[in-house]
């Protein structure tokens, strides 16, 4: 006989049993069709307009619905994308695209010259190599018989036409209608989610903060050639791909083993191990370019408005110790002083051997005692909610400390550091002294796109402000080189130039892993992840 | 008792009112500049200042208040600053997976949370009794995502009964609604059934000392009888403020218990918010949580009136 307490506990066992079976038969109601790539990104997408905003995540949006006119493939050369053919008259002056037959905007409007002329004039007004490039067009448009043909007049020769056009990061130059990029001021965000890529938005199923949809533009004419980064043939296999927002790690990880998603785009470095060791997984770097983490002074306000006392706390700095505390794994970092990034034809070491080398704290005290600091506290902002920055502060700190300064560490939230870097203040006024951040490779990789080597000082410069004429000239000297070794050489000084000055330093550059569900094939790398080329094995 | 919810409903208003008027001012005294946010990291200040202008946040702040005020007197709560969508549909897309987590959970943890109280109450000193006390505490004692992770581990991905995440609408079919609300739920109810069990266990061993249940007992009636009718009635107000104000607590929002478990619901929508400084968004979802407790404390209110006769001829 079962005793009474036994009898009950199995009728209960047995009971929640079969109500999670029940709950479970139920459950094939909602099967997810083989043609959707189911995706969590590191962020979500909030911004619609790539050209308005930096945020990786709308330039990320952009590559998805719009194309642009050239793209770099793995070599970082330019290739064309959406322009068929071009030429450039004699006297380097006059740059004739033609489009490609059959692009058409998802409106069904087709691609014209003017679209064309009125999107680089608006990506212009805000990208500071579209301004630079901005600086050199007599006019531009479309040509007068062939609508098929954008036109571009300089005022004087410019090396860099055709990489600007084929800048892989924030802002990139998508293309969109003429009706929108020249009725919508760069400041606001484009009424419409209308392009001529790949994929088209879905507006009725986006909802911030939890999902961004995409279809597949069936009217896509893809180029023949193998896609590489973001050139080439951007073939798209799935109907749709979902862009779902998971704020918790664990649940990413935990949904991507169970086949619940099917690409995690920043696999979390601790998790990894779990990852790697799962058949069903493969988990790769997809952007050989990394990130790149720096550490920015306030050339306006005591004591960093004195460039031995700027310099003097980059020599401090050793970035192995940054690198250790903040990623840990070596597989997954690099040391390298390089300020347009390790693995670019613009690498070089001058002027950041000690950071690599970690012998820069004799040096660095010397030159506080040469330059009087007076214990004037440093403001070091630390944001303390985002796991890729609220590392990096705390060792910069202590090093500091080390080599002689007084550095007071003040904790907040990103968005605050975001907010009060954008005054230019005192110190004791709201203001501060210094803040580190990251940045992808491709955004720093040379010194037109790299903000942190602008000399424009408080007008028109990035956050920190150095004045530097000289500087300024050097990268406008860079901008006209005709060759590769030219631009390598100005960069070179340009760093030399930098380092000396104490304007920033690269203090480490880091890779992020990508995992994906290992049905999936044809996963592409480059500088922003794409998805075209992806197709689920049978 | 229609004057009387009349009444109660007057005096919302200048809650309300006043809640604005904090929330206005204390977002506005918070640092952060919704303009950086939306202009991305590489722009100059000059851009972001452009964009403030563009956006009205250079405006002198009661030009601000009294612009939001009035769009909400109209109807308009305005628009995410970084999005551009209404506000009204980003909570109203919101609302069903919070509130379903909320009606599931409270409905569960009653229906296991009450007779278990009722029972350890009863048997007061027993194995039973130890048994519920014991639950109670580790309710209250383990945090809500290691029980959801405990969950998610042992019915998602060792017996693969529910999925790891996310929401369905009920109206995709109750299969699917079931099957991703069910652990969930069963983690908050968790923390419910700890809270209302207690509370019910004290009311009642409060109640059962009375002299009027050891009269019930001397007339002959039936422990059952005496329980429900007499002892669980009279102990119901304080049972009911428990799930009242759990209820309105769910509904502003469990973020954790969202993240872990990835529903789309309006905690996660308010830190997203704060984070990002997406004022109208933030100022909207907060008169919202402070609506929901006016309203769930009035409809405590009205039960104790209809409960507790002595509270209706008072």
């Amino acid at each position: 006989m079962i005793p009474r307490q036994q009898f009950a506990l199995g009728t209960l066992a047995r009971s929640v049993a079969l109500g999670a079976a029940a709950v479970s038969m139920l459950a094939f109601a909602t099967p997810v069709s083989a043609d959707t790539l189911r995706v969590v990104k590191h962020s979500a997408l909030r911004v619609l307009d790539p050209i308005m905003t930096t945020a990786y995540m709308s330039r990320n949006h952009g590559y998805m619905i719009y194309d642009t006119l050239f793209a770099l493939d793995e070599n970082m050369e330019a290739q064309p994308q959406m322009v068929d053919s071009w030429t450039v008259s004699d006297d380097g002056l006059e740059y004739r695209f033609t489009l490609r037959e059959g692009l058409m905007f998802h409106d069904g409007a087709p691609v014209t010259g003017e679209d064309v002329a009125a999107s680089i004039a608006r990506w212009g007004e805000r990208d500071a190599m579209g301004q630079l490039l901005m600086s050199f067009v007599a006019e531009m448009g479309q040509d007068a018989d062939d609508a098929n043909v954008f036109v571009m007049t300089l005022t004087e020769p410019y090396g860099l036409v055709i990489d600007s056009l084929a800048k892989p990061s924030s802002n990139v130059p998508f293309i969109m209608p003429a009706r929108l990029a020249a009725n919508t001021p760069s400041t606001e965000q484009v009424p419409e989610q209308i392009g001529s890529g790949p994929f088209r938005w879905v507006e009725a199923e986006f909802q911030p903060g939890v999902i961004a949809v995409y279809e597949r533009n069936p009217d896509y004419v893809p180029r023949d050639e193998e896609p590489s980064w973001a050139s080439g043939g951007k073939v798209v296999h799935v109907d749709r791909v979902e862009w779902i927002v998971m704020p918790d790690d664990q649940t990413k990880l935990n949904a991507l083993l169970a086949g619940e998603i099917d690409y995690w785009e920043d696999a979390s470095a601790d998790l990894l191990p779990i990852l790697q060791a799962d058949p069903d997984i493969e988990v790769a770097n997809l952007n050989a370019l990394g990130y790149q983490t720096i550490m920015r002074p306030n050339a306006l306000h005591p004591p960093f408005d004195d460039a031995r006392i700027r310099r003097a706390a980059i020599l401090s700095v050793h970035q192995q110790d940054v690198m250790d505390a903040m990623i840990g794994n070596p597989d997954l970092y690099m040391l390298c002083p390089a300020m347009f990034v390790c693995g670019t034809p613009l690498e070089a070491s001058v002027g950041g051997e000690a950071l690599v080398e970690g012998n820069g704290q004799d040096e660095a005290r010397a030159l506080l005692a040469e330059a009087g600091y007076d214990g004037t506290p440093v403001v070091l902002m630390h944001p303390t909610d985002v796991s890729t920055l609220r590392t990096q502060p705390v060792v910069v700190a202590q090093a500091m400390r080390d080599a002689g300064f007084t550095v007071d560490l003040q904790a907040m939230d990103w968005q605050t550091l975001v907010g009060r870097r954008a005054n230019q203040a005192p110190p004791a006024e709201g203001g501060w002294n210094m803040f580190i951040t990251n940045w992808v490779g491709a955004d720093v990789f040379n010194p037109i796109v790299n903000n942190m080597v602008g000399g424009q000082g408080p007008d028109g410069g990035w956050f920190g402000w150095p004045e530097d004429a000289p500087l300024e000239e050097l990268r406008l000297a860079f901008a006209k080189a005709p060759s590769l070794e030219e631009q390598q050489q100005i960069a070179e000084q340009i760093q030399a130039h930098v380092y000396e000055q104490g304007y920033y330093a690269p203090i480490g550059q880091y890779f992020v892993m990508t995992g994906w569900r290992s049905d999936l094939e044809g996963v592409l790398d480059g500088p922003a992840p794409f998805f075209w080329n992806i197709r689920r094995a049978d | 008792m229609l004057g009387y919810i009349l009444q109660r409903i007057l005096a919302a208003i200048p809650v309300m009112g006043f809640v604005a008027l904090i929330v206005f001012l204390l977002l506005r005294l918070t640092p952060g500049d919704p303009a950086a946010i939306l202009a991305g990291d590489a722009a100059t200040p000059e851009q972001i200042a452009r964009i403030r202008a563009q956006m009205g946040l250079d405006d002198p702040l009661w030009v601000q208040f009294f612009s939001w005020i009035g769009g909400m007197l109209r109807g308009d709560f305005g628009v995410s600053l970084l999005s551009g969508t209404p506000v009204l549909q980003m909570i109203a897309s919101r609302m069903e997976p919070t509130i379903s987590l909320a009606v599931t959970t409270i409905t569960l943890s009653v229906i296991i949370a009450v007779p278990l109280g009722v029972i350890a109450a009863w048997k007061q000193g027993t194995l039973i009794d130890r048994f519920v006390m014991l639950l109670s505490v580790v309710g209250f004692s383990v945090p809500v995502f290691v029980i959801g992770y405990v969950m998610i581990s042992f019915f998602a991905m060792e017996l693969r009964w529910f999925p790891v995440q996310g929401f369905r609408s009920i109206s995709q079919g109750l299969g699917p609604f079931l099957e991703r609300i069910t652990l969930p739920t069963l983690t908050l109810t968790l923390l419910y059934v700890a809270l209302i069990a207690r509370i019910t266990r004290t009311s009642m061993l409060e109640i059962l000392n009375e002299d009027y249940i050891r009269t019930a007992h001397a007339k002959g009636l039936s422990e059952t009888r005496v329980l429900m009718r007499h002892a669980l009635r009279n102990c119901s107000v304080p049972i009911i403020t428990v799930i009242g104000i759990g209820f309105a607590l769910i509904i502003s929002g469990v973020v954790v218990t969202e993240s872990v478990f990835n529903l789309p619901g309006l905690g996660r929508l308010t830190v997203d918010a704060v984070l990002a400084r997406d004022y109208p968004v933030i100022q909207a979802v907060i008169l919202l949580a402070s609506l929901v407790y006016v309203v769930v404390n009035l409809l405590i209110d009205i039960a104790y009136v209809l409960l507790d006769p002595r509270i209706r001829y008072r």
